[in-house]
């Protein structure tokens, strides 16, 4: 189907159908159960599962093909980020041109990155484009949210006031991003029995854009320039001598991962009308290239499922206080319970990245293919023992 | 290669399809039965404290959530009620909100707006929060207060110190307790002329960010009209840690008194590297040259020692106050955790009781009721002396307190004297004062969201 082949189909498909019924699928628990505090179905988190989605599926279009390293992305994302402020400032809240500006604007800017950082390659090409990134933060943090010219409004990030211009904004539009009078906030949800489900006109409006550059990445990792890509991690330098010129081929690889992460940034701006210029500072950018290898590098979905991993942990864990442990261990003995606290207490909370970064570590460590390996594992495993019990029933004694 | 499917008639169809989709944006609408967002309809009422745990600011974010856990326990009536014996309106009975009981849901803003907003949305999407309060970064503060407003929640502040967050970006469901840049200026510069006479040369170094600017403009002006000269203003970039290559040139300028707008780490490590150098013992101009803070907190003086011994600046709030309100709170939180708070922790344990109180006289929970309470609101007994919310522009005018590094501090929590306490009416200012937005700042309409 759509010039996919059978595997891809199952894959894209996979792909819709868990973005279409995440509101479903995040809220697991009833709404008054202790549980609930792990649901991570309502609307600002799904939108951001799908959003850095996004990011990660681009930034593995250059890192899991070619092999280059970009450790500043996430300029890219602020880029798009504040073009589509400025659309909203400027002429109109409706998301469609905001994106598109995004998109268009985090291209231009990943064309002059692109062409001066990829001279050259390894760790200089990483360290490039981290100074880069730390040179976009510092100019939207301070340089240019200085009085006199005000483009990015430093700290405080660049929001929409009252009194902006916007063009073509008019009375009865939503004063909040929208598409076509469809307010991006716009929530409906649905009581069944016990249980809450909340479906947000923005998670739906990424999470098509989320199935779009899915299909548009598998398109190109199956395609003959996927394939160049390819040949330039594994050998750049046989590729040159066989008459190749790789750097086309690895501008090009970049500009479109830029460009993904600007619709990134410009659907972030879209949910959330501000930027804030920490989205361009270099941990933003470390953390897609975490989200990728934690997923599993050069594979479709894992950037997608490292990104769901690492926000769900930012998120969910960190919000779990001591007053909640205390109500999860109240069935035990006072000295007991408090003890169990003191135990937990400093993995979640503010201690969330201590967790994290001991799952990061067991994933690098006993899965270098990250989360689709482990997948893959016990795939096999499945497989494996119920070929064992079959072949066990049926092997001939060998002589 | 691949063989397109798309058709004329199959083009027309789903557009036809796509455009009803588009023509029909009410059915998406929330249809619920709420005259406002998160109307609290069971018995029990959730607030939501999002503070810094991580980052720069993590030790004032500490401290302010314990002073909400506080906070919590006066309004259910746990506890020996701290400042609800000697707050002046007696509204509050210790049976938490209009009867319900309080909860709350505590998140991380790592003193990130982006991270900020996500974690306030996370409570009133998730956890169906009434009221967020926190904050220990004013580029913090006004970015949530920007979600609330559209959220249609209030926002309660805590400590923010930029005159933008009551000024150019205030808005109609944003409150703040806490005193600005403007104050501080001034309250100072009187006391700065009396001490160190009207004839003096100020060099200005300036973290470069939102609040570093308006506290320049804020102190060069109140400064400047008592007479002083402001020779020079360097802004220095908000990451560094070394500002030895700053303070040199102060030496060569014919600067008599540096000003430090720096706060938290950033004043601790310039105040240091200004010490080192030697430039409280250089006579410029036949005086002694001085060093000024214009905005202290406890936790700061720790950081910097001894350096901060005789070095000026304003506050809010300081722990050794003798009012009945202050001693109350220094009890009960001295009770329950060991030590004093420090102003951020009184400045949001305030908020809350304000923001209960105002919810008990207005008899609702709906937002644009809250902040009608809240408006023009008199009170007394809370720390500040007699304070007015005021309803132009939601910032609150009361006393603010000049204070000293401590010669000899009798404990580690000592380490600041009071000086003076500068009356309110000296720091009131117009709410179209051109520093806080000008004639064009407006509050906007209140929003009760659903």
């Amino acid at each position: 189907m759509l010039g996919l082949n059978n595997k891809d189909t199952k894959l894209l498909i996979a792909v819709a159908v868990l973005t279409l019924l995440a509101p479903f699928i995040l809220n697991p628990f009833p709404a008054d159960s202790a549980m609930a505090q792990f649901n991570a179905g309502y609307p600002d988190l799904m939108q951001r599962f799908v959003i850095f989605g996004i990011f990660a599926i681009g930034f593995n279009i250059l890192f899991g093909l070619t092999g280059y390293l970009s450790f500043g992305h996430a300029a890219f994302l602020g880029i798009g980020s504040y073009a589509a402020v400025w659309i909203f400032k400027l002429f109109t809240y409706n998301v469609v041109p905001a994106i598109a500006l995004a998109v268009i604007m985090a291209g231009l800017f990943s064309v002059i990155i692109g062409y001066v950082s990829l001279r050259r390659s390894g760790i200089y090409f990483s360290i490039l484009t981290l100074a880069f990134a730390q040179m976009s933060f510092a100019l939207a943090y301070s340089v240019l949210s200085n009085p006199k010219f005000n483009l990015t409004n430093g700290e405080t990030g660049l929001q929409v006031y009252a009194d902006d211009i916007q063009m073509f904004h008019r009375e009865g539009l939503p004063d909040l991003p929208h598409l076509f009078g469809l307010s991006m906030r716009s929530t409906y949800n649905l009581d069944i029995g016990a249980w809450s489900f909340s479906f947000n006109a923005g998670y739906y409006l990424c999470a098509i854009v989320l199935m779009l550059v899915f299909y548009l990445s598998i398109r190109i990792f199956r395609s003959p320039f996927g394939l160049m890509l390819r040949a330039i991690k594994s050998n750049q330098t046989r590729m040159s001598y066989t008459g190749l010129n790789p750097r086309p081929h690895t501008l090009a690889a970049f500009v479109i991962s830029g460009m993904y992460a600007g619709l990134a940034g410009g659907l972030m701006a879209a949910m959330d009308p501000l930027a804030g210029a920490e989205r361009m500072q270099w941990t933003a950018s470390g953390e897609v290239v975490l989200m990728t290898i934690l997923g599993g590098t050069g594979t479709l979905i894992g950037p997608v499922l490292g990104a769901g991993f690492i926000k769900y942990f930012e998120n969910i864990f960190s919000k779990i206080n001591d007053s909640i442990l205390h109500e999860w261990f109240a069935f035990l003995p006072d000295g007991l319970e408090n003890f169990m606290v003191f135990i937990v207490h400093p993995f979640v909370g503010k201690g969330w990245h201590l967790t994290l970064g001991i799952l990061f570590m067991l994933v690098v460590i006993f899965l270098p293919g990250g989360l689709v390996e482990g997948g893959q594992r016990i795939a096999k495993w499945i497989k494996n023992r119920g070929k064992a019990e079959d072949s066990g029933a049926t092997t001939e004694p060998a002589e | 290669m691949s063989k397109s499917n798309f058709t004329r008639r199959g083009v027309l169809k789903t557009g036809a399809v796509a455009g009803a989709g588009l023509a029909l944006p009410t059915i998406f609408t929330a249809q619920s039965g709420h005259a406002f967002t998160n109307d609290p309809t069971g018995g029990s009422v959730t607030l939501g404290f999002n503070v810094p745990q991580s980052g720069p600011y993590a030790d004032e974010g500490a401290d302010e959530l314990r002073a909400y856990q506080l906070a919590v326990e006066h309004l259910n009536g746990e506890g020996d009620s701290g400042m609800l014996n000697t707050f002046t309106s007696k509204e509050l009975q210790g049976n938490g909100i209009l009867g319900k009981k309080v909860e709350y849901v505590t998140g991380d803003t790592q003193t990130k707006s982006d991270a900020a907003r996500a974690s306030a949305k996370s409570m009133i999407e998730k956890d169906g929060a009434i009221m967020i309060t926190g904050g220990s970064s004013s580029g913090v503060a006004i970015a949530v207060q920007g979600l609330c407003q559209e959220a249609g929640v209030i926002f309660m502040a805590g400590l923010t110190h930029s005159n933008d967050t009551t000024g150019k970006d205030r808005k109609a469901n944003g409150f703040r307790h806490f005193f600005n840049g403007y104050m501080s200026g001034a309250a100072l510069a009187p006391v700065l002329k009396n001490i160190y006479g009207d004839d003096r040369k100020a060099y200005h170094l300036t973290a470069d960010y939102t609040w570093g600017w308006t506290q320049q403009e804020s102190i060069a002006a109140a400064t400047e009209a008592l007479g002083w000269e402001t020779v020079n203003n360097v802004l220095t970039p908000l990451a560094s840690t070394d500002f030895s290559s700053y303070i040199a040139p102060v030496l060569n300028s014919g600067a008599d008194v540096l000003v430090l707008n720096h706060y938290g780490g950033n004043m601790v490590n310039s105040l240091t590297n200004a010490v080192q150098f030697g430039l409280r013992e250089k006579v410029v101009n036949g005086k002694d040259f001085e060093i000024v803070v214009p905005l202290y907190s406890r936790l700061m003086a720790k950081g910097a020692g001894a350096n901060v011994k005789g070095i000026h600046g304003s506050t809010n709030w300081h722990w050794s106050l003798q009012d009945e309100g202050s001693k109350a709170f220094v009890k009960s939180f001295g009770t329950k955790y060991g030590f004093p708070p420090s102003q951020a922790a009184h400045t949001c344990y305030v908020q809350t009781l304000l923001y209960a109180d105002a919810v008990t006289r207005a008899g609702s929970f709906a937002p644009c009721a809250v902040a009608e309470a809240l408006e023009g609101f008199e009170f007394d007994g809370l720390g500040n002396g007699k304070t007015l919310y005021r309803a132009e522009d939601h910032q609150c005018f009361k006393d603010v307190l000049v204070v000293r590094g401590k010669e000899n501090p009798t404990s580690e929590f000592d380490l600041l004297e009071v000086v003076e306490v500068t009356p309110a009416a000296q720091v009131t200012y117009a709410p179209d004062h051109a520093m806080f937005g000008g004639a064009e700042a407006s509050l906007g309409e209140c929003n009760n969201g659903a």
